[in-house]
């Protein structure tokens, strides 16, 4: 697992820490960290170890500093291009399936059997408010209570209502379409969820039967 | 324990009925039945008895260990690790630094106890001893050396571990510790790139885990929350692991330690 490219990584790193008049520059401290992390954490279970290179959203979005726009703009440009929509543009499911998912928050870790979306959770509520009538809710992402009717959803099938229907399947697919560097995992792109279950996701926003919505 | 249980029993009652209140309002009440009587006493017991008991192939106690303030000296030692060892030549925190010795004094094999499990064998002695040093340093302030090169480069390397952003849902330790206020469900998380406050955050383990009738060093802390990042698994003692030690302590400096603390 550890690769060629590390060697010369921890090279650097050792000349560094021998070098000790002369501070090392940000971007041999940028080397030094990326040779750490990859020779310091291996497979377990179902989380491998290449599950540590980063693609370049992830590699721009790992500072306390924006990317530059050039960068953040291409990012939003592929993960937009990336979205897949719905087959037969078939976007709502069942909001009391969607519940079930926004509540739980299991799925990828190493103590997990299966990396199937099937034993995954949405893990909504570990970040957002959602039915009010659940009070364990996080603060991370916005509140997302009343999220079709604040809207104006009525009927999710009106074609008035396409776009912001498209633009929450999207969010939920691959959210750095939106903002480049958004906290919100990316639930299609990753494989975090499939079809079925985003589409009861988005029955729980957007559905006006939805408890969400009343 | 008894009591232990009916608190929690209490806690989970006042929580139902009194959804109004806050629900940060409601913890702190639960948290604060609970400190009534923190089981990481019997840790501390079990910790300052290993310190002083004979043990491992040299037979010898670590009552000789160097924490950092010299041989033997154990108060105020907690809030000034991670730090710079001239004779290993590393950056070490607690944990990593209490294997040195009962490998040096002792005669243990540290690569044999880096490598066993948590909660079994020599890892659970080294919690204990973690828990009775963290205890003797209750109520001091946090003050971790940076005058060292290796110091202040561990410090920046730390910073870099914490905004790595990776893995099947794109965390890093910052997408739930960037910023102020914020919560998961109803825990408050505590804005680690700054001073999080006394108690808080750095300054609260090793504690004693309710939920799960555990004991957690930092170490465990950390991996945890890597389990949770949906990261692979981080080496005990590794690099990144004692770089984020760093960090977070040199952040906390001026915040008084609270370890070990309960949590739920």
């Amino acid at each position: 697992m550890i690769s060629k490219t590390l060697i010369p990584a921890l090279l650097v790193a050792s000349a560094v820490v021998a070098g000790c008049a002369t501070a090392p520059s940000p971007q041999e401290l940028d080397t030094l960290t990326l040779g750490l992390m990859k020779a310091s954490f291996r497979d377990e279970g179902i989380a491998k170890a290449d599950r540590l290179n980063q693609d370049l959203g992830q590699q721009a979005c790992s500072s306390d500093k924006a990317p530059a726009e050039s960068v953040a703009k291409q990012i939003e440009a592929e993960a937009l291009a990336s979205i897949k929509w719905p087959s037969g543009g078939q976007y709502i499911g069942d909001w009391r399936e969607g519940e079930k998912l926004a509540q739980s928050g299991r799925g990828m870790t190493w103590t997990d059997a299966s990396a199937d979306p099937k034993a995954n959770g949405a893990n909504c509520y570990n970040c957002h408010q959602i039915d009010k009538k659940e009070i364990s809710y996080g603060t991370i992402g916005p509140s997302l209570w009343n999220y079709g009717k604040l809207r104006g959803v009525k009927d999710v099938a009106d074609p008035a209502t396409a776009p912001i229907v498209q633009y929450t399947w999207g969010k939920m697919w691959n959210s750095k379409a939106y903002a480049a560097c958004s906290n919100m995992p990316r639930f299609g792109h990753a494989k975090l969820l499939n079809e079925e279950q985003l589409r009861h996701v988005m029955a729980l926003l957007l559905d006006p039967k939805s408890p969400v919505n009343q | 324990m008894r009591r232990l249980f009916a608190a929690t029993l209490l806690a989970a009652a006042s929580t139902a009925s009194f959804a109004q209140k806050s629900a940060a309002d409601g913890i702190a009440e639960y948290r604060a039945m609970l400190a009534d009587g923190n089981p990481a006493e019997l840790f501390e017991a079990k910790g300052e008895a290993l310190w002083k008991q004979k043990r491992g192939p040299k037979n010898a106690s670590l009552e000789q260990c160097d924490l950092g303030k010299g041989p033997g000296v154990v108060k105020g030692a907690f809030v000034e690790l991670p730090r710079y060892f001239a004779d290993t030549k590393k950056v070490q925190d607690l944990e990593t630094r209490l294997v040195t010795c009962m490998e040096m004094l002792q005669g243990f094999n540290g690569a044999e106890i880096a490598k066993t499990p948590f909660g079994k064998d020599e890892q659970n002695n080294l919690t204990a001893l973690a828990t009775w040093i963290a205890a003797e340093s209750r109520g001091l302030r946090f003050n971790l050396p940076q005058g060292h090169g290796e110091e202040k480069q561990m410090y920046e390397v730390g910073k870099r571990v914490f905004f790595f952003r990776a893995g099947p849902m794109d965390f890093s330790c910052a997408s739930c510790h960037g910023e102020d206020g914020k919560r998961i469900r109803l825990q408050d998380l505590p804005n680690l790139t700054k001073n999080p406050g006394d108690g808080v955050g750095f300054a609260a383990w090793p504690a004693y885990r309710v939920s799960n009738g555990q004991m957690w060093g930092m170490q465990l802390r950390l991996n945890d929350c890597y389990r949770q990042q949906r990261f692979p698994y981080p080496g005990f003692g590794s690099e990144p692991t004692i770089a984020l030690g760093v960090y977070m302590g040199v952040n906390a400096r001026g915040a008084e330690s609270i370890a070990p603390a309960i949590k739920r």
